[in-house]
């Protein structure tokens, strides 16, 4: 990739701080970067997957013959054409790569098909015949426990049962406890790029596997395994990715490709529709939360008590990391001293749960809001000095008995984000009421709301995990080449990447090489707001080994102390004035240098969910201010604001973008958001029914504050950034709508017949 | 499968013929399937999301839902006929500008729509810019910094137009 120099910048490479360009920007606005599903070989044949319609039945047979009969049809492939491992998975191995004698959920993968022209291979796909004996779904997740196993792993994914600090703290009479039950919708990534790849097969026997990914290596050792072949047979490259947010961090079509590539000796192409893809990726979690909050009359939380049971759906995929993130960080940033959280992810019939970004912890912020405003209210105190009165701060324990050692500013991003003024007006604009122009409200019944809310989450991999990422740098002809596995996404990646190395190395030209996996070691998944932690660390890394390294080798031959060498523009100068060497001329031989980056290490959970289990927190803060149309139960967002715990801003642009990104998410949930499933059939998997923000629907985002206090440990203090903003975002916008309605708003996304209707089932029970 | 007979096709002011296409092809599958114009891009292939935009006659279009041989005869511009490396257009500058693309896929279609607003209105506000790109969605950027980049192209198309 070349630099792209836009704007007045001159020669100077890119630095940490600037709003350096993407080295992928011009490309993407010229419809030259090249997707997954832009992949094009002049042999390929398209893949196609034959899924369930059930999300429950025995295969009593399955013929194949009548597809492979049509013409233009050179493969059809079923779960007895896996050489290798019949299941794969994230954390266990546990999902057939297709189904045999059953299958667990609608749109579960039977059969694969590869043809000569899409068309084709959807006429093979219905020629196909499925001997279907469809049996009763498990679809309610509170009856999973007591229910019969639909898997051999069973139907408990996993629990955990925290206990933190005296848990008789609240067994006296002088409290004031309040108690309620939420519920969060399941909701999808709805990446702009649906799966996508292409399978080459090479002469050795080995495939090559172009492919949309978040995480190349752990798809590497996945789809190795499916394929009973060697890793180094099985090479996988980034091929450009239109969005994940979660929801690219397990498998979809790769060994499905590959088997397809091998059998067929063909380049396969293979690309979902929308509507496949809801139903070819894992979505956020569905949640029931119950939870009862104790504080002395003052407002100082005594006891938090919680059970949380999340859907995991079908198959296992990420649910055991989400659940202990949704476990760990139930109580919110706040210093609790007895705390009693059982979490449980369970199996059921309904579509896979996974990763998607905020990874429980968005689930959890919801309930936890909402509880803190229920206390504000029951102790007739202002929500606002509430959370202040409890925030959690460095040096305090979490509800896992771990110490936070590194920075947490949460009465910080509090008290900005509450404290921005406001620019939000009224308007006399149809289009700009809840509804639009479609459904104008009337302005005279419209009801505006206001509030705050606040949430926290992890960093990185937890409990115990050997969380690592790789990188190479070769500086030569004073050209930096970085080489990192890390998975650009859109989040930016590249663009930190060149600004770190340019930094550390004083030079102008920064070139990324390919994202593959026979060139470098793993760099870990994108996700976990880990990668500029991770990767940017390690590149920092392997930049600074570089450096020191020229530095030593000039010290020697000129007989200059290191300390009065400085590398900067492109030349190591002294200090003294009397050294002035180009870096161009220095590195006629290449140097360079590899590392694997490592941040410090984790414990696991113990029996009673405590232990140093994360690496670091992030906590965001914002405020909705909502107009609600009553009659139609229509709400538009009309300001958002925010401040957020950062660490540092390596890119004032990109940091905007992943702020605004998230809290867009973030709304989506909160007022519009839903796949809708039904007995285990998803009835929404389509964009005219699955609604995410429109330019409409979004409102602008205030930015009140990042807060800049390094994190010991992260490159250059830089905290990751992407999921908070779609954590406090959902939980503002919902307790905004109480405000407006005075409503008990118990569940998202609300609906409109939650609030025309008065409010919904959970209503009652929360109440009583 | 039925094939058609061959039709040409006038993309970004050149003439191009479509000899091997089968009957029912969109004007998306040919673009980018057939004539090896990838910009435009399927998210939904129904209409909803506005990544396949382009111009047919001027106006904008899902090319997803316009048949290949109903655009025989009319002009079609896609994003690759918007501007290039080195010559960008000052819509596709402004989305770089103001840091309005991250992971791409929704921007071509957004380039389009941006681009065929600002020849209709030189000075849109606030309103009439969100209606006119509430076509297309975008997932990464929360749309913020994709509105700031249609202030930026139109504040740059006027400084064109007045000398």
């Amino acid at each position: 990739m070349t630099v792209v120099e836009t704007g007045a910048r001159t020669s100077v490479g890119p630095r940490i701080g600037e709003n350096a360009p993407r080295p992928d920007g011009v490309p993407k606005v010229t419809g030259g970067f090249a997707f997954s599903s832009d992949l094009h070989h002049d042999r390929m044949l398209w893949g196609a997957t034959l899924r369930s319609p059930h999300p429950a039945a025995r295969i009593g047979g399955l013929d194949t013959s009548p597809a492979l009969a049509i013409d233009g049809v050179h493969a059809v492939l079923t779960h007895e054409d896996v050489p290798g491992s019949p299941t794969f998975g994230l954390e266990h191995c546990d999902q057939p790569v297709l189904a045999g004698d059953v299958v667990r959920y609608e749109g579960e993968p039977v059969a694969v098909v590869a043809a000569d022209h899409p068309d084709t291979a959807r006429r093979a796909l219905a020629a196909i015949v499925v001997d279907w004996q469809p049996t009763e779904p498990l679809v309610d997740p509170a009856l999973a426990e007591t229910a019969d196993p639909i898997h051999p792993d069973g139907n408990v994914i996993r629990r955990i049962h925290l206990r933190h600090g005296d848990q008789s703290a609240a067994d006296r009479d002088d409290l004031v406890s309040v108690e309620g039950t939420y519920e969060v919708g399941m909701q999808d990534q709805a990446f702009l790029g649906p799966e996508s790849g292409m399978a080459v097969p090479d002469d050795d026997g080995g495939v090559d596997l172009y492919v949309a990914t978040q995480w190349l290596h752990v798809d590497r050792d996945q789809v190795a395994a499916c394929l009973d072949l060697p890793h180094e047979k099985v090479r996988l490259t980034l091929a450009g990715v239109g969005g994940a947010f979660g929801a690219r961090e397990d498998l979809s079509l790769h060994v499905h490709l590959c088997l397809l590539a091998l059998r067929t000796g063909r380049p396969v192409k293979m690309s979902y529709g929308r509507e496949e893809s809801f139903h070819g990726h894992v979505h956020r979690h569905p949640a029931r939360m119950w939870y009862r909050h104790h504080a002395t009359t003052d407002g100082d939380l005594v006891r938090v008590e919680a059970h949380l049971l999340l859907d995991g759906g079908a198959y296992a995929s990420s649910s055991s990391a989400v659940i202990a993130n949704a476990t760990c960080f139930a109580a919110g940033p706040y210093m609790v001293p007895s705390v009693e959280i059982e979490g449980v992810v369970v199996r059921t019939d309904n579509p896979p749960c996974g990763a998607m970004r905020g990874f429980g912890a968005v689930q959890t912020c919801f309930a936890h809001e909402a509880q803190m405003d229920r206390l504000a209210a029951a102790l007739n105190m202002d929500p606002v000095a509430l959370r202040l009165r409890n925030a959690l701060e460095p040096g305090d324990r979490l509800a896992t008995g771990q110490v936070i050692a590194g920075t947490l500013p949460v009465a910080e991003v509090i008290r900005a984000c509450a404290g921005h003024p406001s620019a939000a007006l009224g308007s006399d604009e149809p289009m700009a009421r809840p509804g639009g122009a479609g459904r104008t409200a009337d302005a005279q019944h419209v009801v505006r709301g206001e509030a705050v809310a606040v949430g926290f989450k992890n960093l990185m991999f937890s409990e115990g995990f050997d969380d690592s990422s790789a990188a190479r740098c070769v500086l030569h002809h004073g050209v930096a080449t970085i080489t990192c596995a890390c998975a650009e996404v859109g989040q930016g990646f590249v663009t930190l990447a060149r600004q770190i190395a340019g930094e550390v190395l004083g030079v102008d030209e920064v070139v990324l090489a390919p994202v593959e996996t026979t060139s470098i070691g793993s760099a870990g998944s994108t996700s976990a707001s880990r990668q500029t932690w991770m990767s940017g660390g390690a590149v920092q890394l392997a930049c600074e080994t570089v450096r020191r390294e020229l530095l030593a080798a000039v010290s020697a031959t000129h007989g200059v102390s290191i300390d009065d060498l400085v590398l900067v523009d492109g030349r190591i100068v002294s200090l003294a004035g009397d050294l002035d060497l180009s870096l161009e001329e220095l590195t006629v031989e290449r140097v360079e240098a590899e590392v694997v980056h490592r941040h410090a290490p984790t414990s696991p959970l113990d029996g009673d969910g405590q232990g140093d289990a994360h690496v670091s927190f992030a906590v965001s803060a914002h405020r909705a201010i909502v107009d609600v149309d009553p009659d139609l139960g229509l709400v538009k967002v009309v300001e958002l604001t925010t401040a957020q715990d950062v660490g540092r801003v390596l890119h004032p642009l990109q940091a905007l973008g992943q702020l605004e990104g998230g809290a867009a998410q973030g709304v989506g949930l909160a007022v519009m958001e839903e796949v809708q499933v039904t007995n285990g059939r998803i009835r929404n998997a389509s964009f005219t029914d699955y609604l995410i923000p429109t330019a409409l629907d979004m409102p602008p985002l205030e930015v009140a504050a990042l807060i800049e206090q390094p994190e010991p440990g992260a490159p250059f203090g830089a905290k990751g950034i992407g999921e908070p903003p779609s954590i406090s975002s959902t939980a503002a916008v919902a307790a905004a709508v109480r405000d407006a309605t005075g409503l008990a708003l118990p569940r998202v996304p609300i609906r409109p017949s939650d609030i025309c209707l008065g409010d919904n089932a959970l209503t009652a029970e929360v109440i009583a | 499968m039925t094939s058609v007979d061959g039709f040409s096709l006038s993309i970004n002011g050149h003439n191009r013929s479509v000899v091997d296409a089968v009957a029912g092809e969109s004007l998306l599958f040919v673009l980018r399937e057939r004539l090896g114009l990838a910009g435009s891009k399927n998210a939904c292939e129904e209409g909803e999301c506005g990544s396949c935009t382009v111009r047919l006659d001027g106006e904008t279009v899902c090319s997803c839902l316009v048949l290949a041989e109903a655009a025989a005869g009319r002009e079609v511009v896609t994003i690759e006929g918007l501007g290039s490396e080195g010559d960008l257009s000052d819509v596709q500058q402004a989305f770089l500008d103001a840091g309005a693309v991250q992971c791409g896929f929704c921007t071509p279609g957004l380039l389009m729509a941006v681009d065929a607003l600002l020849d209709d209105d030189s000075k849109p506000d606030d309103l009439t810019v969100r209606e006119a790109i509430s076509g297309n969605l975008c997932r990464c950027t929360g749309y913020g910094r994709i509105l700031d980049a249609v202030d930026r192209a139109a504040a740059a198309r006027q400084a064109e137009a007045t000398p």
